[in-house]
């Protein structure tokens, strides 16, 4: 209730309310200081912007350690002085990169664009931002939380990044973090202080997520402008509510999974360990009784919501843009729906196919395997409302639309290789090979990804008053597409082949050392595709500043809420009253009129939808 | 030098780009929106046919030059493996269809209803039956995977036959150990306390208990028998690995403190291999498929896939571990050591060299 009091403060300060919103800062209300309104700010806007940028920071650091990794995959052969000057003797050695350094690079990479980017960085961003633009809320149900949920995420970013300078290196085993490996000091180097800083640094990340995960639901929920039922939201509303409820649900049992490894590490439990007799120390460990599949089941019960969790989000952003820019309804909005339902129901249930090939009771995997092909339905049903809404549409190809259907294209691709994996008699071959980096990435990675670009593009008219360069934008997508597809499609057939994944080294395998070439060409490819994200981020902070200023008040000519909100909306969003809403917000093409926003009332003839 | 010259061109790349990204968003502003969207839109509506026609291209073209690479291009190695190769390419074509028409459809439509003055946008929000077809096509389809599927699994993962060679395959870090029961058909019983690497004891094998006086424990190469069912029992020393036998299509985890196990029938002698693939350096390798620590990559062994006679003539050379142990206990004794011996500890050796220097 505080919350609604300040609100009716912030309108009555507001009082002369300005018409025209030509001018910068018109509705500044109380006088803001530097810190309150950059950096300790609760307003949700801004809150975003540093999600993003900080998303940002972690997508170059993730991707820079792509490709150090690919330059050992792509030339195992070549040596790179110049890097082991620049990078230091503990990274390379001789000119290689050691094979430490590159586990600790491949693990790095994959926990920080899996949570960093795909989580904070993309959920981070377009829940704070839109939530309350597209519900008709002046702000975040607790602002306080929302400010702490990204200071919370900052801190587990600082502690991340220390991680890698510690002098036995960050930790190595893998994103997934499967014990023994990262339980045992002697196991390897970097699951030493390395290890100690990552599970710290997850264990606040985890905390920031359920803060804001918490928030988003209520503002969802509780917050909504008059008019504005639940089946009156806008898709990426919906993307998000289920997001966050998969976010509040599973990362409290990452949590305790962590917690239990923490205690194995250093307190002497014994929940993950049995039977371990430890080579370079040549001692038998006095742990006996603890299974280490428990943190399996433990990780994934996250683990596969979470890929939902990067996935849901990015169907949202795309199901408006692909909406707003053919000018016609999204096919099949409760379909859309009810399939979000299904996907965020089914994530819950399908996490042991990560587990087949563990040892599981067979029956027990066969209910999986059931489960999780079933949770191809939804997204198919998905994937054909998609192509519908773009069938007989009048379709215009802004950066934003580009990126979106090239999610959709990147899904099927990606989608379609989980009913593969899903078979448990298929993934007993595959499980572990490029196969799976190829289908996550594709599905989750890349997919993703667009849906983040595509949301940047389309809202970076409200985030800065300002337009993207549209040639750059262009040049971004099309080199993006085409060389996520020649990265990613040939690893499906490595996979077929049977190569494992995080192989530092293939040369002295009789079985996989025949890709030497096509490592080759996939690593300078990436190298490529790395370059042009820094052109996008060229565009993205020169834009910002100065861009192509925006002049009306709708550009995209959409129907959502947020475009009913000055060029440049102040901490309150909209001057004066919060509009009401009347319709849904997919009303394009209908009777002849382009399209009619949502807070515009049914006429007297309309047929309401 | 040439560093300071790639990233000098790389960054005169990226200025001329900006100034043509600039100079095109003047001239658009010049030509007005409406005008600047419509040349937008055909460029792109055009690349966008133009990406599904050369991505078609290039997936046949990556097919063609990748496929004979992949072990789809040879028969599976295994009973199972046959089963698993038959089951992929069922789902290749029920997926394969989907992906064809769904991108197929995907950039057509991006194409053929770009912006055009002379059309709109037809409004058509819903329509229930569609999303009842689309809703029971794709459940009918994976059911049949689905029992296809399960049919598979349940016959790989039930028990193996009576007449199973049994094998025990332990992985540590880096390399894999291997024990046959020897005469009695049963291993001794093993405790990791026991574990001495410095006096042959590997596996912690329990002097006490008698059966494990005739087990034979190697390490790196492992033999079995060709069409004879092999079961192997599967234990790790110290942190998860997983024995990945890609040519036969199968992989199982090897947890420490949780035993699972593996069994399929090899259907061919490495020597056939050798001479059906025309590759005379071929082996049966077993990779480790799950991340283990540093020496993950190196973690190979090898499993050599022999006549029943051959495999009766390398089991007989063999000597029970125990004799390693405790030589005088060894009724051969008089002998000098025998050549298998030597040749286990120089592999042991040379494999954590590899990890070492490469560290
Ligand atoms: C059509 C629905 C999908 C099915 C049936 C499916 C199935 C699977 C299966 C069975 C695996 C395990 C493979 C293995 O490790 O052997 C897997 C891995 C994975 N999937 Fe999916 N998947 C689907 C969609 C998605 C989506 C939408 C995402 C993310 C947005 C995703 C992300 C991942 C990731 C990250 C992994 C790899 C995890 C690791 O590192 O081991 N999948 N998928
Ligand atoms: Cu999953
Ligand atoms: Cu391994």
């Amino acid at each position: 209730m505080s919350n609604e009091a300040s609100m009716h403060a912030d309108t009555s300060v507001n009082v002369p309310v300005e018409v025209h919103h030509h001018e910068e800062h018109a509705h500044h209300h109380h006088h803001e200081s530097f810190i309150t309104k950059y950096v300790f700010s609760q307003d949700h806007k801004m809150i975003a912007k540093q999600f993003l940028i900080t998303g940002m920071i972690w997508a170059v650091i993730g991707g820079l350690m792509s490709v150090l990794f690919r330059l050992q995959l792509g030339y195992p052969e070549e040596k790179f002085m110049w890097l082991q000057d620049l990078m230091g003797k503990w990274w390379f050695e001789d000119g290689h990169l050691t094979a430490q350094a590159y586990y600790a690079l491949v693990t790095t990479h994959g926990t920080v664009l899996i949570f960093f980017v795909l989580t904070a960085g993309l959920s981070g961003t377009f829940a704070n931002l839109l939530i309350p633009l597209q519900v008709g809320a002046r702000d975040m149900a607790s602002p306080l939380l929302n400010m702490l949920s990204y200071w919370f995420f900052f801190l587990a970013s600082v502690i991340m990044f220390s991680s890698i300078f510690v002098s036995t290196g960050p930790f190595s085993g893998g994103w997934t973090a499967y014990p023994p490996l990262s339980a045992l000091h002697d196991a390897s180097p970097g699951s030493q202080h390395g290890m100690d800083l990552w599970l710290i640094a997850m264990a606040v990340f985890v905390v920031s997520s359920l803060l804001g995960g918490l928030n988003y639901i209520v503002t969802i929920l509780n917050m909504r402008t008059k008019g504005m039922s639940m089946t009156r939201l806008p898709l990426t509303i919906w993307g998000l509510f289920f997001t966050a409820i998969l976010g509040v649900l599973s990362f409290p049992v990452l949590l305790s999974g962590f917690i239990l490894l923490i205690f194995d590490r250093n307190f002497g439990t014994s929940f993950y360990l049995s039977d371990i007799f430890v080579a370079t120390t040549n001692t038998a460990l006095p742990n006996e009784g603890g299974n280490a599949i428990l943190f399996q089941h433990l990780f994934w019960f996250l683990g596969h919501p979470e890929v939902y969790i990067i996935a849901l989000p990015a169907m949202g952003i795309v199901s408006e843009i692909i909406s707003t820019n053919s000018r016609k309804p999204i096919f099949g909005y409760m379909a859309m729906v009810a399939s979000f339902f299904a996907i965020a129901t089914l994530s819950f249930l399908v996490w042991a196919h990560h587990m087949f090939v563990t040892g599981m009771n067979p029956f027990l995997g066969s209910i999986f395997v059931l489960l999780t092909l079933l949770i191809a339905v939804p997204s198919a049903i998905k994937v054909f409302n998609w192509l519908t809404t773009l069938w007989r549409g009048s379709i215009r190809f802004t950066p934003a639309m580009l990126f979106a259907i090239g999610f959709v294209s990147m899904f099927i691709s990606g989608g379609l290789t989980g009913i593969w994996l899903g078979n448990s008699a298929l993934d007993i071959h595959l499980h572990d090979t490029y196969f799976v980096i190829a289908h996550f990435h594709l599905v989750m990675g890349v997919a993703s990804m667009f849906g983040m670009f595509a949301g940047i593009y389309h809202w970076f008219p409200k985030m800065y008053g300002r337009y993207l360069n549209n040639t750059l934008g262009y040049i971004h997508f099309w080199i993006t597409m085409i060389g996520a597809y020649l990265i990613f499609w040939p690893m499906h057939y490595e996979g077929l082949a049977g190569m494992p994944r995080r192989y530092f080294d293939y040369s002295t395998w009789v079985s996989f050392n025949q890709f030497e070439g096509l490592n080759r060409v996939i690593s300078i490819v990436a190298i490529i595709v790395f370059a042009v994200q820094i052109l996008f981020l060229f565009n993205f902070f020169y834009s910002i500043f100065k861009g192509r200023k925006v002049t009306t008040q709708n550009p995209w000519e959409s129907n959502t809420l947020e475009w009913t909100t000055p060029i440049h909306p102040g901490h309150g969003n909209w001057v004066g009253e919060i509009p009401e809403v009347h319709r849904w917000p997919y009303d394009y093409g209908k009777d002849g009129r382009n399209f009619i926003p949502q807070n515009v009332p049914v006429g007297e003839n309309e047929a309401s939808h | 030098m040439s560093m300071f010259f790639t990233i000098a061109v790389i960054v005169l790349v990226f200025l001329i780009i900006f100034q043509i990204a600039k100079a095109s968003e003047y001239v658009s502003v010049i030509k007005g929106e409406e005008k600047a969207r419509a040349d937008q839109n055909k460029v792109n509506g055009f690349l966008m046919i133009a990406f599904l026609i050369a991505g078609l291209f290039g997936v046949y073209f990556c097919n063609k030059v990748l496929y004979p690479d992949t072990l789809l291009s040879h028969e599976a190695a295994s009973v199972q493996g046959e089963k698993v190769d038959s089951m992929l390419w069922i789902t290749i074509v029920i997926t394969g269809v989907v992906f064809f028409i769904t991108q197929i459809l995907l950039f057509y439509f991006s194409y053929k209803y770009q912006e055009s003055k002379k059309r709109k946008a037809y409004y058509y929000p819903h329509n229930n039956k569609l999303e009842v077809i689309w809703t029971a096509v794709p459940a009918i389809a994976l059911t049949a995977l689905i029992v296809f599927g399960l049919k598979n699994w349940f016959a790989f993962t039930g028990p193996a036959p009576k007449e199973a060679l049994q094998v025990e395959i332990t992985g540590k870090q880096f390399g894999w150990i291997f024990r046959y029961p020897g005469m009695d058909q049963t291993f001794g019983k093993k405790y990791y306390k026991l574990i001495d690497d410095a006096n042959s004891n590997s596996l912690g094998q329990d002097w006490k208990d008698s059966k494990n006086f005739d087990d034979v424990v190697v390490s790196q190469t492992m033999y079995c028998v060709v069409n004879r069912p092999v079961n192997l029992r599967i234990f790790s020393r110290d942190v998860i690995h997983d024995v990945g036998l890609s040519e036969f299509r199968l992989k199982q985890d090897a947890v420490p403190g949780t035993p699972t196990s593996l069994w399929f029938t090899p259907k061919f002698t490495t020597k056939e291999m050798k001479e059906k693939l025309g590759k005379p350096d071929f082996q049966y390798e077993i990779s480790c498929d799950q991340m283990c620590g540093n020496g993950h990559y190196s973690m190979k062994g090898v499993i050599e896939v022999v006549t029943q006679e051959e495999y009766d003539v390398w089991l007989a050379q063999q000597k029970p571990n125990y004799y390693t142990v405790f030589p005088d206990k060894d009724p051969s004794n008089q002998k000098p050591q025998l050549a298998t011996d030597s040749t286990k500890t120089t592999a042991s050796v040379k494999t954590t060299d590899v990890v070492k220097t490469k560290m």
